[in-house]
């Protein structure tokens, strides 16, 4: 354990990206085997299940910390990650433990089915007996992910330089579904495999917003433009037999979609889709908001399936009769794509085309792209024809080019404390609109992001000087500041008191010029509801 | 009802029967200051009352004032109301403020810390029947370690950073934790070099204590004299341009706030050490145990936390809004700073 503590304790005291990547080498370098794939794991959020109920852990380390449990979470509140809180408010101790990373995460594996009187003696017997960084460490094993400013991708590049294998390479073996307590470090990391397991999924190839003018991209003959779908990014694998269906989290979540179950037989093995899975029904793609119902489900009742089905809409192959393809140019892999749709009993199946449109100039791209709200699309997707299915963001080949978000002017009405880097600073708000025949403030959304560090702190002093209730760790403000949300969409929701739900709400600035009842109504909102078109396939 | 000996008004926290502030934050015709920090010493007021070594720290910052010297301990009556200040441990010079008026005793204790950082007079409890303190760390998630492993960790990464041929620039507010810093800093490792604003304050107190040899940063001095040596500077100058010509540099911030890993990503700080010159949880609790008080006043800090706790320990104990009030953060810290420059 201490050699991972060492290594967050190193990652914690640096903010320049070369010496976590150098903290990152050291430890793969110096670390065991079995540790290193522990830290892989974890790294790329694989923790092992939560062993124990955080009510259950607050209150145990509220009890050995000797304080009342509301200072504890007073304390939570204001410290903004519950291991971290449990590190600083338990007595530091001198030891340090022996054991090892895998030791660790293998007793706390076991630790689930202990009775809670037991996981309660495992939990107090480590947080006294180990230093701050591990207590903090093995209270994060335990409870939540590991979010301490390490992207895969970081971690990727590490593990490259240590191994001296290609950093592609190691993205793709560490796709997927692997097991950590029964994968070696050999197995998953150095060893060359023929055929690796067939479930796995190639690393998704994502575009860049466009830079400067459409038309600098030269001849629009070049391009493929088609629209950006609002869905869930997925790739379909059917091989041997077996369908996979796989999300850019990296997330098997081929039993949430009971829909794709049926493409073995008639999709042939050793064929590989990129797509968007969406709610589709009626002949007419659904909303973010309808698909919503389908993530996070685990079981999926027939009742869902019949009210909220989805459809594929597909627009790359990958893999095409069990041989790689991704180094085609972009062209001949629709072709094939093409083909692959035509085959028999094909139409049975929730796959549709998405069609790039016809456009024989910028001027008609830009018109297109107005359209995308219509379409239940976010904007376009603009793709060089000669273009290889790169790994991750990579700029040159694959534009989008979103619409312009709509905007609404809202009112501050709640905020709470940030997490993270925004610890003990009032970051996260919600804010409401005037519902005009109550002549009340009406909650639409919450937003995180979009102010400067600066306004953030200007925004905070102004909430501490202005709050009106407490709850917790939220507190009511008075309504005064009035800033412009932009939102990609929005849609009637029955889950929101407001009734209508919006999509990625986020501050563009904080709008200092207007008063309080010059802020936008509920029905300006819902005015900015559009209905989309019907569209047949 | 009689008026209580001390009360909160608009101006600050007013000694009717004396006509006496203590730390006013509008200006008044006669203050008492408990120390030189920006938010407890202002301008503008007539006559000036704090600790003797407190005085040239508020000439430099304040100018030409009327202002009175007095030792610890030394008892001086205002219309028949007693006053004396008591040592607060916090910096150079500070004092917590007793008040006492037919037998009801009253202190004030200004920011105060319970460590001897070996630089300032350590503090000494002062029994009271009312205690006014602050609480600027009153969570128990502060816990300080012996100021001496601080300085062992700061000593190693600067000799650390100097091995890689990068200069160390380290943040501290330029009263009281830049001498702190400087104190305990190794000379063997390398020189010292300072911004401007902590220069001026130091030298304003080298004939108080004891401190290393400085160099002050000027526009001649060149890049390849920092490498390797240590860079003491105020918060405010982490982003600026002056300090991007110290290139390659590592950055660290001594800080109370330091104990938050969030706090210190915010900040964009290489390295945090946790170092505060204010009590942390439990030292808040044994200070105000030690003063025998039963009623609590809570002012700057997590003060509703802090007086909810305090009450179910069994004190009477309130908290009362005052200028050097809200959540104190490194942003509070930031805009003293700025005053100070």
């Amino acid at each position: 354990m201490k050699l991972f503590a060492d290594l967050i304790r190193d990652l914690d005291s640096t903010n320049k990206t070369t010496s976590k990547v150098a903290a990152l080498v050291e430890y793969f370098i110096a670390a065991p085997d079995k540790d290193k794939v522990w830290a892989i794991a974890i790294l790329s959020h694989r923790r092992p299940p939560r062993p124990v109920n955080t009510t259950l852990i607050r209150s145990w380390a509220a009890e050995l910390a000797a304080i009342p449990l509301w200072l504890f979470e007073e304390s939570y509140h204001i410290v903004g990650d519950l291991a971290e809180t449990i590190a600083l408010v338990i007595p530091s101790s001198q030891n340090k433990s022996d054991n090892s990373l895998f030791q660790f995460v293998e007793e706390i594996i076991l630790l689930k089915s202990w009775p809670d009187k037991e996981k309660k003696e495992y939990l107090i017997e480590n947080w006294t007996n180990l230093s701050y960084y591990e207590r903090f460490v093995f209270t994060k094993l335990i409870t939540g992910s590991f979010r301490i400013g390490i992207s895969q991708k970081l971690m990727t590049r590490a593990l490259s330089k240590a191994t001296g294998i290609e950093e592609d390479l190691l993205a793709y073996r560490l796709m997927g579904n692997w097991d950590p307590s029964t994968t070696s470090f050999h197995n998953l990391i150095i060893k060359q495999r023929e055929s690796d397991f067939i479930s796995k999924p190639y690393p998704f190839y994502l575009a860049y917003p466009l830079e400067g003018e459409v038309e600098d991209l030269g001849s629009v003959s070049d391009w493929f433009v088609e629209h950006k779908w609002d869905g869930i990014r997925a790739q379909i694998i059917v091989r041997d037999q077996e369908v996979f269906v796989w999300s850019r989290g990296e997330e098997l979540v081929t039993d949430k979609y009971p829909e794709f179950h049926s493409l073995p037989g008639i999709v042939p093995d050793g064929t590989v889709m990129d797509g968007e899975i969406l709610a589709f029904s009626n002949g007419a793609i659904g909303s973010f908001n309808d698909l919503q119902t389908r993530i996070g489900r685990k079981t999926i009742s027939t009742n869902l399936l019949k009210k909220t089905p989805v459809v594929l809409k597909v627009y790359d192959l990958l893999e095409w009769k069990g041989e790689d393809i991704r180094k085609l140019p972009l062209m001949d892999r629709r072709q094939l794509l093409e083909r692959l749709l035509t085959l028999e009993r094909m139409n049975e199946l929730p796959i549709h085309l998405s069609e790039t449109s016809q456009l024989c100039n910028w001027e008609e791209v830009a018109a297109e792209r107005s359209k995308a709200r219509e379409y239940r699309s976010e904007g376009l997707m603009i793709k060089n024809k000669n273009s290889p299915y790169r790994v991750g963001r990579k700029k040159g080949d694959w534009w989008k080019w979103k619409v312009d978000p709509l905007s609404i002017d809202a009112v501050l009405t709640y905020a709470m404390r940030g997490h993270g880097r925004r610890t003990n600073l009032f970051t996260d708000y919600t804010f409401a609109l005037w519902d005009k025949d109550a002549e009340e403030l009406v909650t639409f959304a919450k937003a995180y992001s979009g102010l400067t560090d600066a306004e953030f702190r200007k925004v905070d002093a102004w909430i501490k000087r202005n709050t009106l209730e407490r709850f917790g760790p939220v507190r009511s403000v008075t309504p005064q500041l009035v800033f412009e949300i932009a939102f990609e969409g929005v849609a009637l929701s029955k889950r929101h008191k407001s009734g209508v739900a919006t999509r990625f709400p986020r501050i563009v600035r904080w709008r200092q010029d207007k008063k309080v009842d010059e802020a936008n109504s509920l029905e300006d909102l819902k005015m900015m509801i559009s209905i989309p078109q019907s569209q047949h396939e | 009802m009689e008026t209580p000996l001390l009360i909160f008004n608009e101006n600050g926290i007013y000694c009717q029967e004396a006509d006496v502030y203590l730390d006013p934050w509008h200006p008044v015709d006669r203050a008492i200051i408990t120390h030189g920090h920006a938010d407890h010493s202002r301008y503008g007021n007539k006559e000036y009352i704090t600790h003797k070594n407190n005085v040239p720290i508020i000439k430099h910052r304040l100018g030409d004032i009327l202002v009175h010297g007095k030792e610890y301990n030394e008892k001086f009556v205002v219309n028949n109301v007693t006053f004396s200040l008591h040592p607060a441990g916090h910096i150079i010079g500070s004092s917590q403020v007793r008040v006492e008026h037919k037998g009801e005793v009253w202190v004030f204790s200004g920011d105060y810390k319970l460590e001897d950082d070996g630089i300032s007079t350590p503090f000494e409890p002062v029994k009271c029947h009312t205690f006014i303190t602050e609480c600027t760390f009153g969570i128990p998630p502060f816990k300080w370690m012996p100021q001496g492993e601080v300085f062992k960790d700061i000593n190693q990464w600067w000799a650390n950073n100097r091995e890689e041929g990068k200069t160390s620039v380290l943040f501290g507010y330029s009263l009281g934790k830049a001498q702190r810093l400087l104190k305990y800093l190794d000379t063997s490792i390398g020189e010292i070099y300072t911004h401007g604003a902590i220069e001026n304050m130091t030298e304003v107190l080298r004939n108080q204590a004891q401190f290393p040899p400085t160099t002050l940063i000027t526009r001649d001095t060149k890049k390849k004299d920092l490498l390797g040596n240590i860079v003491l500077a105020p918060p405010s100058a982490h982003g600026s341009t002056w300090i991007r010509k110290m290139v390659p540099f590592v950055t660290a911030s001594a800080s109370g706030w330091m104990a938050f890993r969030g706090a210190r990503r915010r900040r964009a700080i290489d390295k945090g050490f946790v170092l505060s010159d204010h009590c942390d949880w439990e030292e808040l609790l044994t200070a105000i145990k030690s003063t025998g008080a039963e009623k609590i006043i809570a002012t700057h800090g997590y003060t509703e936390i802090f007086s909810r706790y305090l009450r179910a320990q069994g004190y009477d104990a309130r908290t009362e809004e005052t200028q050097f009030e809200g959540e104190v953060d490194e942003v509070h810290i930031e805009k003293k700073e700025k005053e100070e420059l």
